[in-house]
């Protein structure tokens, strides 16, 4: 018998086309998901170089980080956003590329609408102009964030070049407390290995913690590997991928299923395969996490309080931490509970999925925004709206004083108008907290769908547990 | 793409870790469909202020590395979004070489395919090179020899760095890699045929 290996090297393995004399692949891309900010410069280089696009069958697009979340159906009012979305519109009409536009109920942002669709699928090679492309990891599927001259590789060749990545895997054991989610976890796994502990590994995520999220939990976990330092993150294919891909649109048909999922869950690791790093986290030492600084990795539990830089003993570290906390407008030593918010977003490729937004309706339920705060929710796309509508999720938020949103990356990104003005501060679903990430001078604490609701009622961060 | 040889310039300190691509070029600069003209945002926020008037205390606008082709930088540079604007604004303002001890991978990636070379020290090397640029404005790296050398009181000094063969020959070349890879188009077929015919359903999937 051949010795067990892991869910990545079974895909990496599919996916050889040849290895070049370098050390180097090429490596066969089963899916490539466009979109309009990393897109126009790679079809200019094929019209350049008189190429065309290899798998237009192989490609799905959308227009996501640009577009308005309000007023829609005026159109994009910038006339450079405008621009950039005319230029994917009018490259996927020359090129035979399906395209949900902006006033297609199935559009939304990418990485939701892959899986949602049942574009995504376990075992396959996924990539896009985008570093969470390592959502599509939760389904087992093998994605990662690529460069617009990468997405032009890949439109014109459906392949890469691409050398090994390491195997880490990331045990979470142990059941979850109640009101811990998927966004505390990998939160915490983030300050456990810190924002480069994942560079050059691909991460599996295993243990019962994990295991018992639903896939929208799963996504929001492998969503943030790439805030890690990690190309990708994966999770072995279980019963509840087979179930949630069944009868969505991409889907193998009905007739073929049976067959194709005994083959997806063959995919998953081996049992006694080996891991070049194994991290171990208890799942019942989480509890819910907020961020203090302007890192992914600088990450307190809500019951503690901001670190001092005094006892930080590496100087560079502390002079981040300096820089950090003034850019943040923190004391050190401030009880996280003590810190008042502006705004609430609850949304991004992280946290805009219906379990989400299931989450802040418990939450704010029959409770206001706090009168100081002002509170958005963005759906991850035009299907979650439709089915948090169908559930009467809007009505409570709408009732609770939220606004509700048309589908995009809005404020994660603040591409669009959707941004923070400067020393404003937010809680926010989304994975950044990078110093104007949100907008100029704009103060992000990163948590999850519930944290954010709670915070959003009280006023200022607030342990989701205690609402 | 242009190749790399040999590079002779000052050499801009920028002691900061974690450096993501969003400081490198923020997201208003992100709606352009052209690969120029990005170099005047290139670290736009630390660069001018809400009236968007230079911050003369930035290192980039200070007279000294005004030309500068070398930027020297804290560890895991270019970490966050995978936007290539990061390089291309880096490579639009005219710096051809960055120096660090560790670095994002994609935005590593991306630097080789727009004619960047981003050197790998260990962090007493950084360090060094970091104070050196501060007084010294006569560095050189020699791709060819692997090398970075640099005149500092009066005294030569050289410290070699290792990269990968394939990513040196890339830049020395000016390879286009799409090119190469075309080459290599009779495999991608055969890879599709025997692929199609083991997961016949991977080639049947449209949207319904």
């Amino acid at each position: 018998m051949s010795s067990p290996i892991t869910l990545y090297d079974k895909i990496w393995n599919d996916h050889i086309v040849t290895n070049n004399d370098d050390g180097t692949s090429i490596i066969y891309i089963d899916r490539h998901l466009v979109h309009e900010v990393t897109s126009p410069q790679a079809f200019e280089g094929l019209k350049i170089s008189g190429r065309s696009v290899r798998r237009p069958d192989f490609t799905l697009a959308t227009a996501d980080h640009n577009i308005p979340t309000l007023d829609r159906d005026k159109g994009i009012t910038d006339p450079e956003s405008k621009l950039q979305v005319e230029t994917l519109e009018q490259n996927c009409a020359d090129h035979g590329i399906t395209y949900l536009s902006m006033n297609d109920n199935r559009q939304g942002i990418v990485h939701i609408i892959g899986p949602e669709q049942g574009f995504t699928q376990p075992g396959m090679t996924i990539v896009c102009g985008d570093s969470h492309t390592s959502t599509h990891g939760a389904f087992g599927a093998l994605a990662w964030g690529i460069g617009t001259s990468e997405v032009e590789h890949v439109l014109a060749t459906q392949t890469l070049i691409q050398s090994k990545a390491k195997n880490m895997r990331i045990d979470i054991q142990g059941d979850l407390p109640i009101g811990v989610s998927a966004k505390d976890i990998v939160l915490k796994a983030i300050q456990t290995i810190g924002t480069a502990g994942g560079t050059g590994y691909v991460i599996e995520y295993t243990g019962d913690a994990i295991k018992s999220l639903s896939m929208e939990g799963r996504m929001t976990v492998c969503n943030m590997s790439i805030e890690a330092g990690a190309r990708a993150g994966l999770i072995s294919p279980d019963n509840k991928t087979i179930e949630y891909i069944k009868g969505r649109p991409f889907a193998p048909s009905a007739e073929e299923y049976e067959k194709v999922a005994q083959y997806w869950m063959s995919l998953a690791s081996d049992e006694g395969a080996k891991y070049d790093k194994t991290i171990s986290i208890n799942a019942k030492d989480i509890i819910p996490q907020v961020t203090w600084g302007t890192s992914p990795e600088d990450v307190v539990s809500i019951d503690g309080s901001v670190p001092n830089p005094k006892d930080e003993a590496d100087v560079e570290k502390r002079k981040s931490m300096m820089r950090a906390l003034e850019y943040m407008g923190l004391e050190p030593s401030t009880q996280m509970k003590d810190i008042k918010v502006d705004t609430v977003f609850i949304g991004s490729c992280t946290n805009g999925r219906i379990e989400d937004l299931r989450a802040v309706s418990k939450i704010a339920n029959g409770k206001k925004v706090a009168s100081h705060v002002n509170a958005i929710i963005v759906p991850g796309s035009g299907l979650v709206k439709k089915q948090a509508e169908e559930e009467g999720l809007d009505k409570i938020f709408i009732e609770s004083g939220f606004e509700w949103r048309d589908p995009g990356c809005s404020m994660c990104l603040a591409m669009n108008a959707d941004k923070l003005q400067p020393k404003e501060r937010c809680a926010s679903t989304s994975n950044r907290n990078f110093e104007g990430r949100q907008g100029r001078g704009g103060r992000t604490h990163l948590m999850s769908p519930a944290m954010a609701a709670a915070a959003a009622i009280s006023g200022k961060l607030s342990d989701c547990r205690d609402l | 793409m242009e190749k790399f040889i040999k590079i002779k310039s000052n050499a801009i300190p920028l002691p900061m870790v974690n450096i993501d691509t969003d400081m490198i070029i923020p997201k208003q600069f992100l709606k352009t469909i052209k690969r120029t003209g990005l170099g005047k945002n290139l670290f736009y926020e630390l660069r001018y202020d809400e009236n968007d008037k230079k911050i003369s205390s930035f290192v980039l606008n200070q007279d000294q590395y005004k030309d500068s082709q070398i930027l020297i930088t804290g560890k895991n540079f270019g970490c966050g979004s995978s936007r290539e604007h990061a390089p291309w604004s880096i490579a639009d303002y005219g710096i051809k070489c960055i120096i660090a001890s560790s670095y994002a991978d994609i935005f590593y990636n991306n630097c080789f395919k727009n004619g960047i070379l981003p050197i790998i020290l260990g962090e007493e090397q950084v360090q060094e090179v970091l104070e050196a640029a501060e007084k010294s404005l006569n560095f050189e790296v020699d791709l060819e020899k692997q090398r970075v050398s640099y005149i500092i009181n009066n005294e030569v000094k050289e410290v070699e760095f290792d990269i990968d063969p394939a990513k040196k020959a890339c830049l020395i070349e000016g390879i286009d890699d799409i090119g190469l890879t075309l080459n290599k188009v009779s495999h991608i077929s055969e890879f599709e045929d025997k692929q199609k015919s083991m997961n016949p359903w991977l080639y049947s999937q449209k949207l319904k």
